[in-house]
């Protein structure tokens, strides 16, 4: 199952190839793509040529950890690529480097703490991988310095929802393998970009390159809809569909397009909702601006602990942005812009 | 010319963040000599060519001339100076620094802060703030008025020592050694064959959000660019992991800023031409040149080397003068070993 | 100018929903640019046609607003910042929304008021419920301050003078300048609060030679602040340097030996915290040498900025002067 395999694989931001691969397979008989200096994956599906020119942006990679020193005793110290949560951190399995060595991240047992130090948030900066290496020489016949991790963390389904790490943005490239399979008389192109957790980086060359007419970003985003959160803080509720970005720290969407995707989605009955917070970015902050500035949606499909070895999300959720995604392409074909 | 000469000489310009278009004649200068042409940009980048124009493979290396500093923010009435930050600057380097202040012409000035006599003795044991402290440059309130404008930018005095072992200190190493490499490296290439057009970029503005290297990369577009820029050497109360060794080689950075394969080919070169080096991972932002130059245009293949140097962005900045050499003939080898098809390659993921 | 003024700031204009404010704008201009269009991004780009090199005068027509996150069963709303506002500025404020909804900030009960964070603030409209509220207000509208302007002697006090101050100074400079020797671009942009995105995109479309953005700045002239040597009333700022950028020697000059020359009075600008549009024009394709001239304004980013008539005036006659030598 390409979702499973998606989330599955490796990708830390820098390291994106094996997510590449999978995509590069899956879009092989459907669309011409071509890599660029970044290690974004750039694609085009001509159609009829008709106009708009629709960009469709997925992210690659995920948050990891890099592995910065080994030290006399073989234990791996690492720092974290991408905002993760230091506290997250201690006592998990991760999976490193190209070899797939595992490793732990261990915490002095609680037996040797003083009742003090557990108040203390453990940081990145005093943790180590311990990968059962006798010595500095051992660890570095199958680690080196530079090697990504990512946590051990598999595909599984739970009730309606699934859980995997990485969902954020494994779904959004996804739904954009789905929709390039399907046919359309207008040009579709787009990128699955690299390096958005460090800052959009990928996405900046790759809308530079591509200068399409309208960009839509599909993204996994946040579902604060857990207990102990009021719900003014939710943002995003799993389960109720596709949620649209009004607003976030990189970019504040044309409420005209806004306005449009509600109305198709309500046209073709598909459930979304309105993401309700303005924390965050996305590829679409350095889309919406590239050269003359381009028309930019976001759109989101809402995940619970994203950032993390386990976030969940709903298949219905996802099903449903590919629905609204293929209405809304549509739309353009009819409508134009 | 030797490469402590070079430095000294590269030293000699004053060249804080945003001023470097007064100043940068002395680079000009110094380029010609290596170059084959050498022009200036608008933002006040120096560009120099060497090798054929329109050679199938351009790469652009890139260390930046400026250097941090203070300005002038306020003159009271009795001409005492108040100033700001060009750059990241730790205030607890600051109390009794020798400045100068370029103003009208030169002036000498130092940087004074209420005296501990009068201090509450719970006020020592907290470090001065920069509004703590001021210029005292011991002329009348009227004179320095005729000499000081507000937003005239001050430099820390130069006072470079030479150490054991051959290391060097003194302020402004940060990126004039990176400077120095590149030139060591265009002395380098006289001696190689190369078919590459070698831009050797001194960019401008680096300390202050690497905006120098935002516009010439755009203006040369290169297959490949490469940062020349200074990385943390070992110090006493810094952890090993952390930092870089001096005196064992330049340190080739990689990690998501840096292209794999420059990364493989600087690190084979060093081995198989029996340079030391050291890896320098870099998980997310590098603070150089090297993140801006990459996702310039529709993307550039980047790589990074520095220079390890020790208490950076204080006055008296350490490094061994071997690791510049050896930063140099590095970048030298790379250049000499690219040819067209590793350039293409770089695009094939 | 006072009426200029005090139309503008009255003008709704929150980042990313800058319709009205660009209407108003455009009324202004019409009759005076040679052309005027508009980009993606919403930005108004007027061109008065001139023989020499491609300048662009740049102010942003965009103002710090609140945007609505969340409507709750009983009509109340929650909302995020647009731009830097502090939440203290909040307590006892009304906003206006764009069809004309006003609304007035409570919070929730605190035992602490530094705790005082957005997210424990909310927007009451006076609706008793999630649907009354829903038919004045969405998800995602915007609000701004709800406030007049006021003419105090030579000293007004409005919201929004950053950085409509600025946009009357780019106005009455279009309405009066006849034969620029440069050929100039007169730009508004959008979200410049937001992180300077409309300059960024306008400047890579008209690729100037030069720029120079007319912006607000802060002052030390108001009792026991910070240590800056600007003041109301002393004339328009050079700016040297803020945290976007340090300014061309070129353009600084420019301005400096214009005002010099004219003896119009004029100040020098070190800002050590904010940006303004200049940061994203100067780094554009390969580099723009521009400056800024800023209106010294007290309170920025508040109900009641403060900023003085005959500052604008000089920035005007300065500006006036640089482009017709």
């Amino acid at each position: 199952m390409l979702l499973k395999e998606l989330t599955e694989a490796f990708g830390v931001s820098g390291a994106e190839h094996e997510v590449r691969n999978i995509l590069k397979r899956e879009i092989e008989n459907c669309a011409e793509f071509r890599t660029d200096a970044l290690g974004n994956l750039i694609f085009e599906k001509p159609g009829k040529g008709k106009k708009p020119k629709v960009m469709l942006a997925a992210h690659m990679d995920e948050v990891g950890l890099m592995i910065t020193s080994i030290g006399k005793n073989g234990w791996l110290k690492f720092d974290t690529v991408g905002g993760i949560d230091d506290r997250i951190l201690v006592s998990k399995t991760v999976v490193i480097g190209p070899n797939k060595v595992k490793g732990v991240i261990g915490a002095k047992a609680i037996h040797l703490q003083e009742p003090k130090e557990r108040e203390i948030a453990l940081k990145s900066k005093n943790l180590y991988i311990d990968i059962g290496a006798k010595d500095k020489e051992d660890a570095e016949k199958v680690v080196k310095i530079g090697d990504y991790a990512v946590f051990d963390s598999k595909y599984e389904v739970m009730g309606d929802l699934i859980k995997a790490k990485a969902l954020d943005d494994r779904v959004g490239c996804y739904i954009i393998t789905e929709i390039l399979k399907k046919n359309y008389d207008l040009t579709l192109c787009g990128a699955f970009t690299v390096q958005e957790e460090i800052g959009a980086r990928g996405a900046t060359v790759a809308a530079y390159t591509l200068e399409p007419d309208i960009a839509i970003v599909l993204e996994g985003t946040f579902a604060a809809d857990v207990p102990d959160t009021k719900e003014e803080g939710y943002s995003t509720t799993v389960g109720r569909g596709p949620a649209i970005t009004l607003m976030d720290k990189t970019f504040i969407a044309d409420r005209r397009l806004v306005d449009r995707v509600l109305q198709v989605a309500e046209q073709n009955k598909i459930e979304c909702q309105l993401r309700r917070t303005a924390f965050g970015g996305t590829d679409g902050g350095k889309i919406h601006i590239a050269k003359e500035g381009i028309p930019t949606i976001v759109i989101s499909v809402p995940c619970r602990y994203i950032h993390s070895p386990a976030s969940l999300t709903s298949l219905g959720d996802i099903q449903n942005t590919i629905a609204l995604v293929d209405a809304l392409i549509k739309d353009f074909q009819e409508r134009g812009i | 010319m030797e490469l402590k000469e070079t430095l000294m000489e590269l030293l000699s310009a004053e060249m804080p963040s945003g001023s470097e278009v007064k100043t940068n004649n002395c680079l000009v200068e110094i380029f010609k000599r290596h170059c084959d042409d050498v022009r200036v940009d608008k933002l006040g980048n120096v560009i120099g060519r060497k090798g054929s124009e329109n050679a199938k493979v351009k790469i652009m290396l890139a260390a930046h001339m400026d250097e941090i500093g203070l300005m002038v923010k306020q003159i009271d009435e009795r001409g005492f100076i108040r100033f700001s930050y060009i750059g990241g600057i730790d205030h607890r380097i600051l109390p009794a620094q020798e400045v100068i202040i370029h103003g009208r012409e030169k002036i000498l000035g130092v940087i004074g802060s209420k005296p501990p006599h009068i201090q509450e003795p719970d006020e020592r044991n907290k470090a001065l703030k920069s509004e703590d402290m001021f210029i005292d440059t011991g002329l009348s309130a009227e004179k320095v008025r005729q000499l000081v404008r507000i937003g005239d930018v001050i430099t820390f005095k130069r006072k470079p020592v030479e150490l054991l072992n051959g290391c060097f200190a003194g302020n402004a190493l940060d990126d004039r050694a990176g400077l120095a490499a590149i030139i060591y490296c265009l002395q380098e290439l006289d001696k190689l064959q190369f078919s590459a057009e070698v831009y050797a970029v001194a960019t401008v503005q680096e300390e202050v959000g690497l905006r120098g290297a935002v516009v010439s990369t755009y203006h040369l577009c290169p297959d490949i660019g490469v940062a020349v820029d200074v990385c943390h050497g070992n110090m006493a109360d810094v952890s090993e992991e952390e930092t870089q060794k001096l005196g064992k080689g330049p340190a080739i950075a990689l990690g998501p800023n840096i292209h794999p394969k420059l990364y493989e080919r600087l690190k084979n070169i060093a081995e198989d031409y029996k340079i030391p080096y050291q890896v320098n991972p870099e998980p997310s932002a590098t603070g150089t040149d090297a993140w801006v130059m990459q996702i310039t245009k529709e993307g550039i293949p980047t790589a990074l080397i520095s220079i390890p140097l020790r208490y950076m962005h204080t006055t008296v900045e350490t490094l061994c003068l071997e690791d510049i050499k050896l930063s140099g003939r590095l970048l030298a080898l790379f250049i000499s070993s690219l040819e067209e098809n590793f350039v293409e390659g770089l695009r094939c993921y | 100018m006072k009426e200029l003024v005090k139309k503008l700031t009255e003008a709704f204009g929150p980042s990313g929903e800058e319709n009205k404010i660009r209407e108003v704008i455009l009324d202004e201009i019409k009759d005076y640019a040679d052309e005027v269009r508009m980009d993606v991004l919403g930005n108004i780009i007027a061109r008065k046609k001139g023989a020499g090199e491609k300048l662009m005068l740049a102010a942003h027509m965009d103002e710090v607003g609140v945007i609505v996150t969340n409507i709750d069963d009983k009509g109340f709303l929650r909302f995020s910042n647009i731009g830097g506002i502090s939440p203290f500025t909040l307590i006892g404020e009304r906003v206006v929304f764009e069809n004309g909804t006003v609304g007035v900030f409570g919070m929730e009960k605190m035992d602490d008021i530094k705790d005082l964070k957005f997210n424990k603030m909310f927007i009451d409209i006076g609706a008793r419920t999630k649907e009354e509220a829903q038919k004045k207000v969405r998800i995602g509208d915007k609000a701004v301050y709800y406030r007049n302007c006021d003419i105090i002697g030579d000293y007004v006090t409005a919201k929004a003078l950053d950085d409509r101050a600025g946009c009357a100074v780019l106005i009455k400079v279009l309405q009066n300048v006849k034969s620029p020797r440069f050929d100039t671009y007169f730009v508004f942009t959008v979200q410049e609060k937001v992180g300077l995105r409309g300059a960024k995109t306008s400047a890579f479309g008209i690729g100037p030679d030069l720029a120079i953005a007319v912006d607000v700045t802060k002052t030390g002239d108001t009792p026991e602040s910070e240590k800056m040597a600007v003041e109301l009333g002393k004339g328009p700022a050079v700016k040297i340097m803020d945290r976007s950028v340090i300014c061309h020697p070129k353009i600084k000059e420019m301005l400096i030996d214009s005002a010099e020359k004219n003896n119009i009075p004029y100040q020098l600008e070190v800002l050590e915290m904010g940006g303004t549009d200049t940061g994203a024009i100067h780094l554009t394709k390969d580099g723009v040498p521009s400056g800024c001239l800023s209106i010294p304004t007290r309170y920025i980013h508040t109900p009641s900025e403060m900023a003085s008539i005959d500052d604008m005036e000089k920035a005007v006659e300065l500006l006036l002067y640089v482009l017709e030598k």
